[in-house]
This record gives structure tokens, sequence and C-alpha cells, in this order.
């Protein structure tokens, strides 16, 4: 049985989720939409190999580096 | 040899000049001696948060276009015998300074002084790049607002490609019961996503309205504002103190954070 659990964001959550994007985009230089668009194809391509959801993805912007950190705990192999 | 240090923020009306005013007036209490510089030249303002708008005879851009010395110019505070204000012109337009001469200017005062505190205007244009010209530290004041947030990123990242490598960060008008009710980012989250080093936190204070109503800088008063800038002075001396308000493992955090100095990154 599967629990769907709502949990309703609360502004604060949703100001510092919308901040990260916004300055990720900036301190890169593309448009918010590119890194939004990068962050989910990075998300469905690790999800082939890996038990993750987006919750378990960090991925940091430096001055020089795109970098994306998943938990090692999370990748176990696809049973075919 | 003098601090030289520049309160930015890039959005304005976050709280630079009263952020000036109170840090000035602090260390001054702390027995510093201490110059502010307003460089807002045409929308000046830190006379009137001082108090001392009916005392001005001599601007900045008399000192730099030679038409007096700097002491002619120099206003003595009227509460604090160390404290001086050097007041921008109202009149001129902002190309009547240019940042070489800021430069020299504030390297000639801070033979003098023991804190020379910048007043930077709002926006990245000519004012702001007067205003960094001579300082050695900026301190970037930003409040919990995404807009404010954003602005003040954008500064830390033109500030990283000056001379200028000591950065640290005033979170200003934060309201405690909102971030209780997570209808406002905490001053870890913004530590967190800017990653600048934290020199102070500045509750929400109405008393700031009165203060600067008044034109008296509320540092050192009995008020949520007057002990968090007065904490803010001490840090800048170099005591070691906690940020009140905040769970001791929130502090343990932003000290950790601080000396790894994080300030590139930013995840989604």
């Amino acid at each position: 049985m599967l629990f769907n659990v709502m949990k309703k964001k609360s502004s604060g959550n949703i100001c510092a989720e919308r901040l990260k994007l916004v300055l990720a985009a900036d301190r890169a230089g593309c448009s918010v939409e590119i890194i939004e668009v990068m962050r989910n194809d990075i998300i469905s391509v690790i999800s082939k190999y890996a038990d993750v959801d987006k919750n378990d993805l960090d991925i940091c912007i430096t001055q020089t580096f795109l970098i994306t950190k998943i938990p090692v705990d999370k990748i176990k192999t696809l049973n075919r | 040899m003098g601090e030289v240090i520049v309160i930015t923020s890039g959005k304005g009306g976050v709280g630079k000049t009263t952020t000036t005013a109170n840090i000035g007036t602090g260390l001054a209490m702390l027995g510093k001696s201490v110059v502010l510089i307003d460089t807002d030249i045409g929308l000046r303002n830190l006379d009137v948060v001082m108090g001392l708008e009916n005392r001005i005879v001599y601007n900045l851009v008399d000192v730099i276009t030679g038409i007096c010395r700097i002491n002619q110019a120099l206003i003595k505070d009227r509460r604090n015998p160390n404290l001086y204000l050097l007041p921008s012109a109202q009149t001129k337009d902002k190309t009547a300074v240019s940042p070489l001469q800021m430069k020299k200017l504030a390297v000639s005062l801070a033979d003098n002084y023991d804190y020379i505190l910048i007043d930077c205007p709002a926006g990245i244009e000519q004012g702001f790049q007067n205003a960094i010209a001579g300082a050695e530290k900026a301190i970037i004041v930003t409040t919990p607002e995404i807009s404010a947030l954003r602005d003040a990123d954008r500064i830390h990242g033109l500030l990283n490609n000056t001379d200028i490598k000591d950065i640290e960060l005033v979170i200003n008008r934060i309201r405690p019961d909102m971030v209780r009710r997570h209808e406002m980012m905490s001053a870890s989250e913004v530590v967190e996503v800017l990653g600048i080093s934290l020199l102070g936190i500045v509750p929400d204070d109405e008393n700031i309205v009165i203060a600067a109503n008044k034109g008296e800088p509320l540092v050192g008063s009995d008020t949520t504002a007057g002990e968090a800038y007065m904490n803010i002075c001490r840090r800048i001396c170099g005591e070691n103190i906690d940020f009140p308000d905040l769970l001791h493992k929130e502090n343990k955090i932003i000290r950790f954070m601080s000396k790894l100095r994080r300030r590139e990154k930013t995840c989604v």
C-alpha cells in the first residue's frame, strides 16, 4: 500500500528552492529554465541505474564546475 | 593604519546606511576613531540618519575637487567625539568622483583613524565602483527576501573579482516569528545558500525607524536591533560572540561554514 503524503511546502521552503535555481542560473550565465531541464534530465538518466528520487540528488554549481552528487547507497543494479 | 570597510548590498533599501551609521557609532562607543563616508552622490542619507544634516559645510565632492581640505569637510558627531562624517554631495552627478580619487582619499584617512566606513549606493555602476575602490574589506547587507538575496549574491560575485578578500554578511530585518512559521528563510539557510561568512543578524525592529526619526543611531541601546549592532561591532573588534536567537546547533553550523569559506557553491 502506497501512502501518498501530501507535504504542503511553506513559502520559506519555496523561496529557498527558487533562490537556489536563480543563483545557479545567474552564476552559470544561463536561464533558470535550462538549469531545471538539465536537472530533470540528469535525474531521469541516473534513475535508470540507481534507486533515487530528486530529493536524493544534489546538483552544485561552482564558478568552474557543475557537480552532481548522489549517495552511494542509492545505487543498485536493476533486475532485468 | 586604519581599516577601510565598504558597506554594500546591490539591492536598495536593505539597510546599508542604517548599518553604516550604527556600526560606525558602535565602534566609536568602543573607543575607536571612525570616519563615515557617504558616497551616494545626489541621494545622500547618511547625514540625516546620523542627525548631522544641519552641520554640512563641505562635502565629498568638494574634498575630491580640492575646494577644501578633508578636515574642513569632516563633521564631528554630536554624541561621540571620535566619530566623524564626510557627507556626500546632493546636487552633483555621479561621475564627479572617480575610483582612483576615492582610493587616494580612503588611504590618506586610514593614516589617521582606526576605521573608515564607506556607505555604498545601491546598484553596480559608477557609485559602486567608487565606493569599493579604497576598501580592503566588505560587509554585504541583505534581508532574507529573495530579491535582496539574489542581488547580494551578484555583489559577492563582483567583489570576488576585486582585491577585497575579506567579505562578510549582515542579515538585516529578520523576523524570528516568520522564520518559526517557515514563512521566511532562516539565517543559517541564507548563509548556506550565499556561502558568505556571517558577521551579524539584525532583527526587524521598529526602534530603527524611531532612531532615524530622531537622527540618533540606536546601537548599544536596550533594543533588539541595538544589541545586534553592538555585537557586530564587537565581532569586528575581534571578540567571539555567538549569534543569539539561533539554536546552539545553528551557531555551530554557521561557524563551521565560516571556516570553510564556501563562497562559490549553491546546490539545486
